[in-house]
């Protein structure tokens, strides 16, 4: 049954139906639509970025010897062969990689190993820890950094922590720096390992494991030969997303690096943009896109072909629970000792310092106060130039910012995401189906400080009909909305998958047209799926720091980096006081996106 | 109103060519089956008659009206060729009532409120499922699902209604049941039916014709006995009937106005009249073609008779079947009710001549006619 479509000769006639049945059309109009706004949001700044890092800028003119505009290697011969380049970009590499692999090497296992005792062991209290475990990960990941320094603060950081006020000293190396960064990123990042390898360890069906132990096989030889090679794609894709992500961080690596003047490539590149030379920024931003993408690339290239039987699903049915014998409640105890110490103790601690009038001095009440909360500035103690965050209107600004940044961005993403899905969905197998489908991944492959940096090199100057941007809040929502199309198209493609085409025909054929099909029969099948997909956009916005943090202005600021900006300005009682709501902000969302809308916290991956 | 002419129709899946050059007329009324194994065609056909497949070269006229000319890259909506369909899998809207379901089509085309309240009424009491016009579809069996699609499909009134395997999804009480009720309704409305199935009883119960496909192409369109009596293919031949039909090798002779053919049941020979166009002149290896039906099984010798030998037998209630061995041949034989043998029993079949078919080996082509 094979043979080619015959060619036609083009008559006037044909041209003219041809033409009629692309522009009647209104698919097609959103094929376009879509496409021309990925290739100018995504394809068109990296580019551009990509060509200011080889064009000279007014202030490097002179010391370059050329004109402005020139194409120069100045930046990159600055960045990897210069006097400076140890301590611009080797350095801070080195330290970035640091990081990243020992984070990596922590959190990865220790994820796996918790999804396959909460999957597939009998460990008691499962069902509540199995819940508590990702909390972690609902806390932004700055906020755990505040967390870490209202515990081991020291006199280096302005006011001593708790552990200071204990009389115990705590060195500058636990304090700050690698030790501090890595601890605190494996508390955020183990969730993703977790999330992948028990959303697998639940997909495998547990026949494949009874029929090893029908053939003879133990506990342990089932483990070794069967479960593990099922799941090892799954901790492959933990592994490098969390390498990915942490290689682009930013706000827990400049909270606990830079009082120490310890560098990450992400916080070198963030001041190279903010007061250096922005074409070493930038270049700095494109190597940053490029290991992601290399670690993403890899990510597929060994995982590509095993990760389908990875997802052979079962009929779900039981699945056989491995028996822990005595290991089971010293397991148990070590779990829930761990969320103590790792969550709930440095989040008391937090609650606590927002409470106190000199941090590290005790809870005596004497030492507490609500002036962080709702003090005016008239009984302000020494050092402080603030009310409490309720009376300060930069509090109310970054709230109201926060607030209106969220609901805006993450209704557009998640409308943007249901379209691009229906496109990509109902052009698939046409080239612009999976031209789509690539476009809209794109932003998963830049680490968010380098997005950030991107829209900030495409947008702070006029191009042709649109303004500059910079310090304009559109600007802000712009970069949250595209730096999470991947997130809101695959939510997206997943709704439009389930919604057959056939209901869509059926409409077709009793006469209704594309937008009647549309209003009447997808975007009502589509609702759910969008209003859960719309919440998970929501709360991943609200956490971000990272993306935002190159893009702020006072009068854009959000609670994110006003905390930022109080905990570096060594206000820590103020910061945490904002760290505080945010969790609460977040918190609520959560439970709203999970009682009203049935959103499933584990599939958003912020 | 209701008649389709389809001429050279080709469509292309990339290079996957999966209909070639179709040339089908759909009088007005008819109930005309597509009948095929799966991927044969059949629903890509249904799917270009109803505008959701644009076929690559061929026209298609509704009533002389032009609908698609892929010359001139012509092809009439879906919407507006007066039409309905009904899916394999219902696509019954699920965040809609049984009674919006089968309104939306009315709403679409503005009608006024009170007009499509009696309408859809009208078509689910046609259904008998008016009970239900306050459920959401979900709440439904497969069976009343299915009296939904039915009703959205007869509502407005189309002129031509395509039916995509609407019964594969039915248990096979179900199915009967709803043979009958797609006959009756195809009598009381007088509309232009156009059914896909794999399944030929059903093609043979209700249609008033049958194209049969494979491999993308017709083979032969036929009043369902005509295509029953004399397949025009042996691969025809051999997918109509179940129990399926019995081959026989032998050799045949076409000169002189008169056909003879020599095979392990009998000399016999047939008058011009008998022969099809498709018969080559001269000496050929041929197919004889029986259905199991038409072999008479006697226990004892008779004049005329070949005998046979017993293999096995497949006793049923209503019928049995019995496998027999006659020279180098085995055949299957029908007889009706009870009937007990013992193995490798003799037993003598008696043949009608008349009664069956004989087919070119090379060709594959009917060359004498059953009466």
């Amino acid at each position: 049954m094979s043979g080619k479509a015959p060619k036609k000769p083009m008559t006037a006639k044909r041209l003219k139906n041809l033409v009629l049945s692309v522009v009647t059309n209104p698919f097609n109009l959103i094929v376009l639509i879509s496409l021309v706004m990925l290739i100018c949001l995504v394809a068109v700044p990296l580019v551009s970025v990509l060509k200011t890092t080889f064009t000279l800028a007014r202030a490097e003119a002179r010391r370059a010897g050329g004109q402005v505009g020139d194409f120069t290697l100045y930046y990159w011969k600055y960045l990897f062969a210069s006097k400076l380049s140890m301590a611009t970009f080797w350095r801070p590499l080195s330290h970035s990689l640091l990081i990243s692999f020992f984070t990596c090497l922590i959190a990865v296992p220790f994820g796996s190993i918790m999804a396959w005792l909460m999957v597939r062991s009998d460990l008691p209290g499962k069902s509540v820890l199995s819940l508590l475990i990702i909390v972690p990960y609902m806390i932004p990941s700055w906020c755990k950094s505040m967390a870490w320094l209202s515990v081991f603060r020291n006199a280096r950081g302005g006011s001593p922590g708790f552990l200071e006020g204990l009389g115990i000293a705590v060195p500058d190396w636990l304090a700050y720096g690698p030790v501090a960064i890595i601890m605190v990123m494996v508390l955020h990042y183990y969730a993703y390992s977790y999330i992948m390898v028990s959303g697998t360890l639940q997909s495998i069906n547990s026949e494949l494991e009874e029929m090893g132990e029908i053939q003879g096989a133990n506990k342990l030889q089932i483990i070794r030969s069967i479960t593990l090679p099922l799941v090892l794609p799954a901790v492959l894709s933990g592994l490098i997303m969390t390498l990915s992500k942490t290689l682009g961080a930013y706000g827990v690596p400049a909270n606990l690096g830079l009082r120490i003047g310890y560098y990450t490539l992400s916080t070198r590149m963030y001041d190279a943009l903010g007061a250096g030379t922005k074409g070493i920024g930038y270049a700095m931003a494109l190597l940053m896109v490029f290991m992601a993408s290399g670690c993403i690339f890899a990510n597929k290239i060994i995982t590509g072909t095993r990760k389908s039987y990875a997802t052979i699903g079962g009929k779900g049915g039981h699945s056989n629970v491995l028996h822990l014998g005595k290991a089971k409640y010293p397991l148990m105890i070590f779990l829930i000792v761990f969320l103590i110490v790792a969550l709930f103790v440095p989040m008391m601690i937090l609650v606590l310092e927002s409470f106190q009038v000199s941090t590290g001095a005790g809870y005596g009440l004497d030492n507490l106060t609500l002036y962080n909360w709702i003090g005016d500035l008239s009984e302000a103690p020494k050092n402080v130039n603030f009310p409490g965050i309720f009376k300060n209107p930069d509090f109310t600004k970054a709230l109201w910012n926060t607030v209106r940044l969220t609901v805006i961005a993450s209704i557009i993403t998640a409308f943007c995401g249901q379209f691009f899905g229906y496109v990509s969905t109902r052009g698939r197998g046409k080239w612009y189906g999976s031209l789509i489908e690539q476009l809209v991944f794109v932003p998963y492959l830049i680490p968010s400080i380098a997005f950030g940096a991107i829209f900030l090199g495409m947008f702070s100057v006029k191009h042709g009909p649109i303004p500059s941007l910079y310090g304009t809040f559109a600007l802000v929502v712009l970069v949250s909305v595209v730096k999470h199309f991947p997130f809101a198209s695959r939510s997206g493609m997943a709704n439009m998958m389930q919604i057959s085409t056939e209901l869509e025909e059926a409409a077709d054929v009793a006469g209704a047209s594309f937008w009647q099909r549309i209003f009447r029969i997808v975007l009502p099948l589509s609702k759910n799926g969008f209003l859960s997909g719309m919440m998970l956009v929501f709360i991943t916005i609200a956490k971000e720091l990272d993306v935002i943090a190159l893009l702020m202005t006072p009068s854009t600021r959000t609670l994110s980096y006003l905390a930022f900006v109080y905990s570096a300005d060594a206000l820590p009682q103020m910061a945490d006081a904002i760290s505080i709501v945010m969790v609460v902000f977040i918190m609520l969302s959560y439970l709203i996106a999970n009682k009203v809308f049935h959103a499933d916290i584990s599939k958003s991956m912020g | 109103m209701g008649r389709i002419e389809l001429k050279n129709i080709d469509k292309f899946y990339g290079n996957n060519h999966v209909l070639k050059n179709l040339n089908l007329t759909i009088e007005d009324g008819d109930f005309m089956t597509l009948l095929g194994p799966s991927g044969c065609g059949k629903t890509t056909t249904l799917r270009i008659i109803s505008g959701l497949e644009k076929p690559q070269n061929g026209t298609m006229t509704m009533d002389g009206k032009e609908v698609i000319n892929a010359n001139d890259a012509f092809f009439l909506e879906p919407g507006k060729r007066e039409l309905n369909l009904v899916f394999q899998s219902y696509a019954l809207w699920p965040h809609m009532t049984v009674f919006d379901n089968v309104a939306f089509g009315l709403k679409i085309k503005k009608m006024k409120k009170e007009q499509i309240k009696m309408q859809v009424m009208d078509a689910l009491e046609k259904m008998r499922i008016a009970q239900y016009a306050d459920r959401y579809p979900s709440e439904l069996s497969g069976g009343q699902q299915q009296r939904v699609a039915m009703a959205r499909a007869i509502a407005g009134h189309s002129k031509i209604l395509l039916l995509d395997e609407p019964l594969s999804n039915l248990d096979a009480k179900l199915r009967i049941d709803m043979r009958a009720e797609l006959k009756r309704l195809h009598n009381e409305m007088g509309t232009t039916i156009i059914y896909v199935t794999h399944d030929q009883i059903e093609a043979m119960t209700m249609s008033t014709k049958i194209a049969l496909f494979s491999a993308g192409e017709l083979i032969q369109v036929a009043k369902p006995l005509d295509l029953y009596t004399n397949p025009a293919t042996l691969m025809a031949a051999d997918f109509i009937g179940n129990p399926r039909i019995n081959f026989i090798n032998g050799k045949a002779k076409y000169e002189g106005g008169e056909m003879k053919v020599a095979c392990s049941l009998g000399n016999f020979t047939f008058p011009k009249k008998d022969v099809t166009e498709a018969a080559p002149a001269g000496e050929f290896d041929c197919v004889i073609g029986i259905r199991p039906e038409q072999i008479e099984m006697h226990r004892e010798a008779g004049e005329g008779m070949v005998e046979a030998k017993v293999y096995a037998d497949q006793p049923a209630g209503s019928e049995t079947l019995i496998t027999v061995v006659c020279s180098e041949d085995e055949l299957l034989v029908k007889q009706i009710g009870i009937q007990m043998y013992t193995m490798n029993q003799p037993v003598y079949l008696k043949i009608d001549p008349d009664k069956f078919n004989v087919y070119d080996a090379k060709s594959e082509k009917l060359v004498k006619f059953a009466v």
